[in-house]
């Protein structure tokens, strides 16, 4: 848990960039990252960035490419600064960005650069279970053929158990992220569905079906984070201020948690994220969790506050959660219906959150959003990152 | 080949051995020195009974690599009489209908296989348990 006074001085996001998530068969991992560093710089205008965090989770297991940080900044044409990758699970993205605020935070540096990228579309799927399941405990877990697909199965069943839910009660979410991600040009599938096509799903492993299970896609998403005095004044865009960033971890194994319905990590490091940036949880006008499963969305939710334990799959029964409710969760589609881009989500959640600050989302804008927060979840919720921005006006 | 990291946890794999705290009495499985509870040293051998019931469960149908063979398979996270929760595969399930709370007790099984000229690793896996005799 982080214990700051936060933050020591003004940090914003003055520039995005993001690919298509999808399968991108012609394109390597490097050229992939690229395709989002260049418009993230090109927004930002003409500051250059003295380093760049580098969010990748299997790039030495399906591509057999360490040392990100010099590959992808030389081969951006950027020799010469620091760069370097920051791995955490699926909380790879929030974590390079925490990095990035952390060193433009203590003053050695004054914009940084943060890559997200991922390339699953390497190796075949049993590989790549294998390669995700690296995320779990290898000795304890992963040796009985756990995957992540089977610990979120879990997970779901015992909440079906604990709180009697009912056998579609995740359906909510999936229906929500799908209709979002139609609104998304980037998306993965663009195409809204309907409750039917969810109860008609296949089973992945039981009680979870297709839909209750984001897609892997290769990606990559990128950022500009500068210190406000680095900020030339003539930006296209508004300026969007980092007002809060905090991470906190649980146990990997789920079988080592006091309640693993519990997502511990992720109410610690929401509430300490709240508090950094003095607001009440009512304040935030979208929160883009981490819903690589439906049950995370669920757990997520109740940890963060926003639901009773239990709870939580009505708010997207009712709608609550959706573009016009009082809560938007997943406005660009989440992982469901973008696309699971691994070590890069966070930094899309990041771009996304930034393009609903700033008015650009199209289709899917949240009308008056002015907060955001935006939640990076690594294995089953065993590290959480937490951000929450803000637009220019309430700065 | 990975011999040294399966060979290490041995006693975990074979006979369930975890730990017991010296503060707290709290029983730890799998060992981790330092007591989840109370945060003192616990490096106190402790035999677990093996026996426990199902805390929840799933079957799946997409395996990761070296568990192709075993499709369909079920996991399940055990809660141990002892206290900890466990996660292992069941097994000798016939047409068993598996439910949450259902008792169960550890057997050695083989878990994986690392190819034809790979290691084969045993370790605990749960089954229904036998009627007493």
């Amino acid at each position: 848990m982080t214990n700051s006074n936060f933050p020591p001085q003004d940090i914003y996001i003055i520039g995005v960039g993001m690919t298509p998530a999808g399968e991108h068969w012609e394109k390597s991992l490097r050229e992939l990252a690229l395709d989002a560093m260049i418009p993230a710089r090109q927004e930002a205008g003409g500051i250059a960035p003295e380093a760049l965090y580098v969010a990748n989770m299997l790039a030495p297991v399906l591509s057999r490419q360490s040392h990100l940080g010099a590959l992808l900044a030389d081969f951006a044409g950027m020799r010469g600064i620091e760069a370097v990758t920051l791995e955490a699970a699926g909380a790879s993205g929030g974590m390079a960005l925490r990095h990035a605020v952390m060193a433009i935070a203590s003053g050695l540096v004054r914009s940084a650069l943060v890559v997200g990228v991922e390339k699953f579309s390497e190796r075949v799927s049993s590989e790549i279970e294998a390669a995700l399941s690296t995320a779990g405990d290898a000795d304890f877990e992963s040796v009985h053929g756990v995957t992540q697909t089977a610990l979120a199965a879990m997970l779901m069943r015992r909440y079906q158990v604990e709180f009697s839910a009912p056998s579609d009660a995740f359906a909510g979410f999936s229906v929500t992220a799908h209709a979002n991600g139609a609104g998304n040009p980037l998306a993965m599938f663009q195409r809204a569905i309907k409750a039917e096509s969810y109860q008609r799903a296949g089973m992945v492993s039981d009680p979870l079906n297709m839909f209750d299970a984001a897609p892997m896609a290769d990606g990559a998403a990128a950022l500009m984070v500068a210190a406000g005095d680095a900020i030339p004044a003539d930006s296209r865009y508004p300026k969007i201020r980092i007002a809060a960033s905090s991470a906190a971890v649980d146990a990997v194994a789920l079988h080592d948690r006091r309640d693993p319905l519990d997502f511990s990590a992720v109410r610690d490091s929401t509430a300490e994220a709240l508090k950094q940036a003095r607001l009440e949880r009512d304040q935030i006008d979208l929160f883009e969790v981490h819903d690589r499963y439906t049950i995370y969305s669920a757990l997520t939710l109740e940890a963060a506050g926003y639901a009773e334990r239990g709870k939580a799959w009505q708010l997207a029964q009712n709608g609550q959660v959706s573009l016009n409710g009082s809560l938007p969760i997943t406005t660009f589609g989440g992982s469901k219906a973008r696309g699971d881009t691994g070590g890069a989500n966070g930094v899309y959640q990041a771009a996304e959150a930034t393009l609903q600050l700033q008015g650009r989302a199209g289709e899917i804008q949240i009308r008056n959003a002015k907060t955001a927060m935006i939640q990076a979840l690594g294995g089953a919720g065993a590290t959480a990152v937490t951000h929450i921005l803000t637009g220019s006006e309430t700065a | 080949m990975e011999v040294s990291s399966h060979w290490r946890v041995k006693q975990q794999r074979y006979a369930l051995i975890g730990e017991v705290c010296p503060s707290c009495e709290a029983k730890i499985f799998p060992p981790r020195d330092v007591c989840p509870e109370c945060g003192d040293e616990a490096k106190t051998h402790y035999q677990f009974s093996g026996l426990g019931e199902v805390y929840s469960y799933t079957t799946l149908y997409d395996a990761p690599q070296g568990h192709e063979a075993q499709i369909p398979y079920t996991l399940a996270l055990v809660r141990l009489e002892e206290g900890p929760l466990v996660t292992a595969q069941l097994t000798d399930l016939d047409d068993e209908n598996i439910e949450v709370g259902m008792p169960v007790e550890m057997v050695t099984r083989k878990l994986r296989s690392d190819g034809e000229r790979g290691m084969l690793v045993y370790g605990y896996k749960f089954r229904p348990r036998l009627q007493a005799a």
